[in-house]
C-alpha cells in the first residue's frame, strides 16, 4: 500500500526572491541555480537556449520559472550511478526566471548535450513552473542539426509525427555561439508536447 | 546499469490543469493529453545539492532577513517534519526551499501591491537540507491571509510556498503549505483545487512537541514525494 503523493500546488508569481533570487535581483539569499550551466572547463561545444513562452491568446508568459536538466557534451549526468565520485565541469542543473530580462524570454548558455544512450537523440529536459499551472509540466527539447538521431528516439517515436516539430528547436544564424530558439506554446494550434514523465 | 524507474504523478492525489475557478488556469492549462513517457536516465537522475550549498541561517526565516537589528513582527513558529517516498522510506539530504509573505500578508516581491505594510526585517526566503533521516526545521514568523485579484472578495488562505528536489528529476515537487482551522480554505479555488481526498495532505498539524517553550508554536508537515517502482530500467 502506497502512501498518497503530496499534492502540487501553484508556484504562484512571487516565487522569484526565493528561488532565482540573483536573477530578480534579491541578495538576500545566494542563488543555488542560476541560468548558465557552464564553467571555464567545460568541455564541449557551448551553444544558447533561448525561448519564450506564450499563452492561450498569445500572451508572453513574463512570471515562469524554467529548468532545464541536461547530460553534458559526453552525454553524462553528474550523479548517475556509475559516475559517482568524478568531480564535475559541467553543471547539469539551470534555472531561468522569465520575468528577469527585458523580453521575458528564458536563456540559458550551456553545452551541446551529447546522446545518452544510442535509443535517444540529444535532448535537453525541461521543467516549467507559473502562477496558473497547478502542476509543472515536463517537456523536452531536441536539436533541429540531429535528424538522423531523432529518427531513432524512443521518446520522440511515441509522438504523433505532427507534434514532434513542436519539440525542435529553430537555430539561429548570425552569431558566434549558436542560438538555438525553443518556443514554449501552452495551448493552441501548436500547443507544445508535455510529459506524463 | 539498472536502476528504478520512478511511480507516475498520481493524479488522483495532484489538481487537474485546468481548474476554471482559479482563472490564471483558463490560459496556461495545456489542452492536449500529456504523453505518457517510458523513463530514461534523464527522468532517473537529478540535481543533487551538498549541505555546504546552505548557509546558517538559511532555515531561519526569523533571523535571515534581519536590516536594522530587530527582529521582525508576528508570531514565531517552526516548521518541521519528514521527506518521505511513497513507500515510507525517508528522503535523507534533499533540498527543501521555502518562500512567503510577512505577518501581515505582504511578499518582499517587488509585484506584490497589497497595501498591507512591509516588514524590514523579514525577506520571506529560505531554504535548507533534509538530515540523514529525512528530517527537516524551519523558524519562521507565521504568514498571513491576502487578498488578490481572481473574483470578488477573494483572499488567500495563509500559506507557505515549498519546493523540493528529491532524488530525480521527475520527484520534483512545488507546492503550498496551509494552516489548520482556516476558515478561507474552503473558498480557496487553489486549495480546492486538489482532489478532496488529497486536500489533508497540504495542511499542516499543530504540535505541542515541536513547540518551543517561550519562543514559538510548532506545526508539523511531512512530504511524500514518488518512489521507485519495480520496473527496472534498461540501459
Amino acid at each position: 500500500m502506497l502512501l498518497k503523493q503530496t499534492p502540487s500546488q501553484t508556484i504562484g508569481p512571487f516565487f522569484s526572491y526565493g528561488l532565482t533570487p540573483k536573477q530578480a535581483g534579491y541578495n538576500k539569499l545566494s542563488s543555488l541555480a542560476s541560468s548558465s550551466l557552464v564553467t571555464e572547463s567545460t568541455i564541449g561545444a557551448q551553444i544558447r537556449i533561448e525561448g519564450t513562452i506564450f499563452d492561450g491568446v498569445g500572451d508572453i508568459v513574463s512570471d515562469a520559472m524554467v529548468e532545464i536538466w541536461q547530460a553534458d557534451s559526453q552525454g553524462r549526468y553528474q550523479n548517475q550511478p556509475s559516475l559517482e565520485g568524478i568531480g564535475s565541469s559541467f553543471l547539469n542543473f539551470g534555472r531561468c526566471d522569465t520575468g528577469a530580462n527585458d523580453q521575458n524570454k528564458f536563456v540559458f548558455e550551456t553545452v551541446k548535450p551529447g546522446q545518452i544512450s544510442t535509443k535517444t537523440a540529444p535532448h535537453i529536459n525541461l521543467v516549467i513552473f507559473m502562477r496558473g499551472l497547478l502542476s509543472h509540466v515536463f517537456t523536452r527539447i531536441y536539436f533541429p542539426d540531429e535528424k538522423n538521431s531523432n529518427l531513432l528516439d524512443e521518446t520522440l517515436l511515441t509522438i504523433p509525427a505532427y507534434r514532434q516539430e513542436t519539440l525542435v528547436a529553430k537555430k539561429l544564424s548570425g552569431e558566434s555561439t549558436p542560438i538555438y530558439e525553443f518556443n514554449i506554446h501552452l495551448q493552441g494550434e501548436k500547443e507544445t508536447v508535455f510529459f506524463d514523465a | 546499469m539498472r536502476k528504478s524507474q520512478f511511480n507516475m504523478r498520481d493524479w488522483k492525489s495532484h489538481p487537474k490543469y485546468l481548474t476554471p475557478s482559479y482563472k490564471s488556469t483558463v490560459l496556461r492549462s495545456p489542452t492536449k493529453p500529456l504523453i505518457p513517457m517510458k523513463q530514461t536516465l534523464s527522468e532517473i537522475t537529478g540535481p543533487v545539492y551538498g549541505h555546504d550549498s546552505i548557509n546558517p541561517l538559511d532555515n531561519d526565516l526569523t533571523k535571515n532577513g534581519i536590516t536594522d537589528g530587530r527582529e521582525p513582527l508576528g508570531e514565531r513558529i517552526v516548521v518541521s517534519g519528514k521527506v518521505l517516498d511513497e513507500g515510507g522510506r525517508s528522503q535523507p539530504n534533499t533540498l527543501i526551499e521555502i518562500w512567503q509573505c510577512n505577518s501581515a500578508g505582504r511578499y518582499i516581491h517587488v509585484n506584490d501591491q497589497h497595501d498591507a505594510p512591509i516588514d524590514p526585517n523579514f525577506f520571506g526566503g529560505g531554504r535548507c537540507m533534509t538530515d540523514e533521516n529525512g528530517h527537516y526545521k524551519f523558524y519562521t514568523i507565521k504568514p498571513a491571509a491576502y487578498p488578490w485579484g481572481n473574483h470578488v472578495n477573494a483572499w488567500r488562505p495563509a500559506h507557505i510556498h515549498f519546493s523540493l528536489f528529491g532524488p530525480a528529476y521527475v520527484t520534483r515537487l512545488v507546492t503550498q503549505s496551509y494552516f489548520p482551522g482556516d476558515p478561507l480554505l474552503d473558498l480557496d479555488p487553489i486549495f480546492m483545487s486538489t482532489p478532496k481526498s488529497s486536500q489533508g495532505l497540504l495542511i499542516k498539524e499543530f504540535s505541542m512537541d515541536l513547540t518551543e517553550e517561550g519562543f514559538a508554536l510548532g506545526y508539523k508537515f511531512d512530504f511524500i514525494l514518488r518512489g521507485p517502482n519495480a520496473t527496472p530500467m534498461e540501459t
